[in-house]
């Protein structure tokens, strides 16, 4: 059963930037699907369109489908009652997300007074029992966001998007700012919620190797679009997208001879969305890029094993995308 | 500068009749009232050498960069650039800010908004009141910082460049007082994916070409796998694992290295071992072994007279050379 559909999501901000340019994704319930790519790509506007978060004046075309149901088709009503109880978002920036001035215990029992008509006092005990399966004590309900480290914030706000029983997270890179052992930590959460409670998740980050770690499936984004999409470990081990090749070599396994003194990283920066290269977006910055790339607007395309891409070199067995750079 | 001034600039005695050393932490202690921050380092940095201090925020590694630098006054041990100790006089610490440059994480928050490139790049120059031609230096430095045609990007203001323009720029500020010596905190953790690489192999490139000697400062381990000759992991100020980085990271022993390869995601070769908690406070460092608290092999059980030894006896302190060394009751065994 698929939980949520985009199809031929476009998002054009005010102004005229087009900040997604076509794109088709879908997740199942159950599933854990990564979105990978860089500042600027359009991940993070993805994830606010699948909820109308996006601000007054960006045009979406294209459809977003919620359990079936057309979100931009949504009364406000409707939509409210969605938020948050269909599905929620883990923002990133834990501090910035939390009222700093308001217990963290409060600011979750908030929304789930909001969709039931739950009690003060039932709201609050379902405030402890949800900081408690994101494995912190239920007392620190009391506590204000500043007593809170990091990684214990990071768990406020899964458990804040946890409150209202979604049945799909949408988690923006909810590690970033975090340090290894704590993101390890937080990431075994998100995998023991999804697995325990059957939940559908969409992991948006610019580490592939923590999507490879984490997701059933793998989407990578460029420019506006899907460049590259399939099994997560496949994408990572053997991407099929000079672009999606750049991201697994930019954050290499300890032990891979191929990294050892031989950092990976592209040419130039991600091209700003108001002012895009023709043919394929990527070519200016492709390593193995072919005069024709320059001219030819290259489609996502299937290649079998759920695996697609972007790329008019993709079917070349012979070519190492990863190693090419 | 030559090449050859260079390499006099550089030129360390060998203790031991190895490489010289470049920078060097004998002893270090640095306090913040009750926290102690950096409690006993020996680090040294050789000629030409890269050298990544890893650890969890919170460890002291920055402190300890720091303290390197000669931004912090130590509360114990000294500092040493090319086997002198470092003067804490004001000319002394200028004269050795000239040798040993910083390079800070966030490109965007150390430059000015409103300073050109030119500008950011010759201040240094200026503060040090450089001799000769200020406009060739800043070109130099800057096509050195891989910036080039580097007139392109003189009156460029930082809002005009990417992120790695960014990074490039503040590098190149580095770079002009033709110093011996970076410390590079977290030089690519803001910066994209894709072009992480490209500071990295510039760092490479550098050391190769200049003979430079590089300290990074990372949480990373996939990136002291790309660029580190030898590897130092620090832990409540203290290093508590250190080596030739192909030995660390590939044979690690002491128990908190373990957990931290464990835990980089895809590594793929361990089960991860989820430490509990967070960075412990250094204001109230554990009696005995420091990492003992949270020490998965302690807590799996070790023989009682090792346990005992964990409780009470805080590991030496590792010396500063080049071997493997790790401060573990459990893989070092007590002297007869």
């Amino acid at each position: 059963m698929t939980v949520l559909e985009l199809r031929d999501l476009r998002v054009t901000y005010e102004g005229g930037v087009p900040a997604v340019r076509g794109v088709d994704l879908s997740v199942a319930r159950g599933e854990v699907l990564g979105v990978a790519g860089e500042s600027g790509c359009g991940k993070s506007t993805i994830s606010n369109a699948v909820l109308r978060l996006l601000p007054r004046g960006a045009k979406v075309e294209g459809q977003v489908l919620l359990d079936g149901e057309d979100v931009y088709g949504m009364s406000f009503g409707r939509l409210r009652a969605v938020r948050w109880a269909t599905a929620s978002i883990v923002f990133q920036g834990a501090l910035h997300s939390l009222n700093p001035v308001r217990r963290v215990g409060a600011q979750i029992a908030e929304p789930i007074m909001l969709h039931s008509n739950a009690t003060r006092r039932a709201a609050d005990r379902r405030a402890g029992e949800l900081l408690e399966q994101v494995g912190l004590p239920a007392r620190r309900a009391r506590d204000h966001p500043h007593q809170l480290s990091g990684g214990q914030r990071q768990r406020v706000l899964i458990a804040l998007a946890l409150a209202c029983g979604p049945r799909l997270l949408i988690a923006d890179e909810p590690t970033t700012a975090l340090d290894v052992m704590v993101q390890a930590q937080v990431l075994a959460l998100l995998s023991s919620l999804v697995r325990d409670m059957e939940l559908s998740m969409v992991l948006i980050s610019h580490d592939l190797s923590v999507l490879g770690s984490v997701c059933d499936r793998v989407a990578v984004m460029y420019a506006g679009r899907l460049v590259e999409q399939g099994p997560a470990a496949a994408v990572f081990d053997d991407p099929r997208h000079p672009y999606g090749a750049a991201l697994a070599g930019a954050f290499p396994r300890v032990g891979d001879e191929r990294f050892r003194y031989g950092p990976r990283g592209l040419p130039g920066d991600p091209p700003f969305p108001g002012d895009l290269p023709g043919g394929c977006e990527f070519h200016p910055r492709c390593p193995v890029a072919l005069d024709r790339c320059a001219t030819t607007d290259v489609e996502l395309t299937a290649l079998g094993d759920g695996r697609s891409s972007a790329c008019l070199r993709a079917a070349e067995p012979a070519l190492d995308l990863r190693g090419a750079s | 500068m030559t090449e050859d001034a260079r390499a006099a600039g550089t030129a360390g005695a060998a203790p031991d009749g190895g490489r010289p050393v470049a920078l060097a932490a004998r002893g270090l202690h640095v306090r913040f009232g009750a926290a102690r921050a950096v409690d006993g380092v020996e680090l040294e940095v050789g000629a030409g050498e890269i050298v990544a201090l890893v650890g969890e925020s919170g460890c002291g590694k920055t402190t300890l960069a720091r303290g390197l630098l000669g931004l912090v006054r130590p509360a114990g041990g000294t500092v040493e650039h090319g086997s002198r100790p470092l003067v804490r006089t004001k000319a002394g610490l200028k004269e050795f800010r000239r040798h040993v440059q910083l390079v800070l994480q966030d490109p965007t928050g150390s430059l000015n908004p409103r300073h050109t490139v030119y500008e950011a790049v010759a201040e240094g120059l200026r503060v040090h009141r450089v001799e000769g031609d200020e406009w060739e230096r800043v070109a130099g430095a800057l096509s050195r910082a891989g910036l080039r045609p580097p007139e392109r990007f003189f009156l460029r203001r930082p809002h005009e460049l990417s992120g790695g323009q960014r990074q490039r720029v503040v590098i190149a500020g580095a770079l002009v007082l033709e110093p011996d010596v970076l410390v590079a905190d977290e030089p690519v953790s803001s910066l994209d994916a894709s072009v992480r690489g490209e500071i990295l192999a510039l760092l490479l490139r550098l050391r190769a070409e200049l003979g430079l000697s590089v300290l990074v400062v990372t949480h990373d381990l996939g990136l002291a796998w790309n660029i580190a000759d030898r590897v130092a992991v620090m832990y409540l100020g203290r290093i508590v694992e250190t080596g030739p980085a192909a030995d660390v990271l590939l044979s690690p022993r002491h128990p908190y290295t373990k957990a931290l390869l464990s835990v980089v995601p895809e590594v793929g070769r361990m089960e991860p071992v989820l430490l509990t908690g967070e960075a412990p406070d250094p204001s109230r460092i554990p009696a005995g072994c420091r990492f003992r608290p949270r020490c998965p092999a302690y807590a799996a059980g070790v023989p009682a007279d090792v346990a005992a030894r964990c409780e009470t006896v805080s590991p030496a302190v590792l010396p500063a050379g080049d071997g493997h060394h790790t401060a573990c009751h459990l893989t070092e065994p007590a002297a007869p």
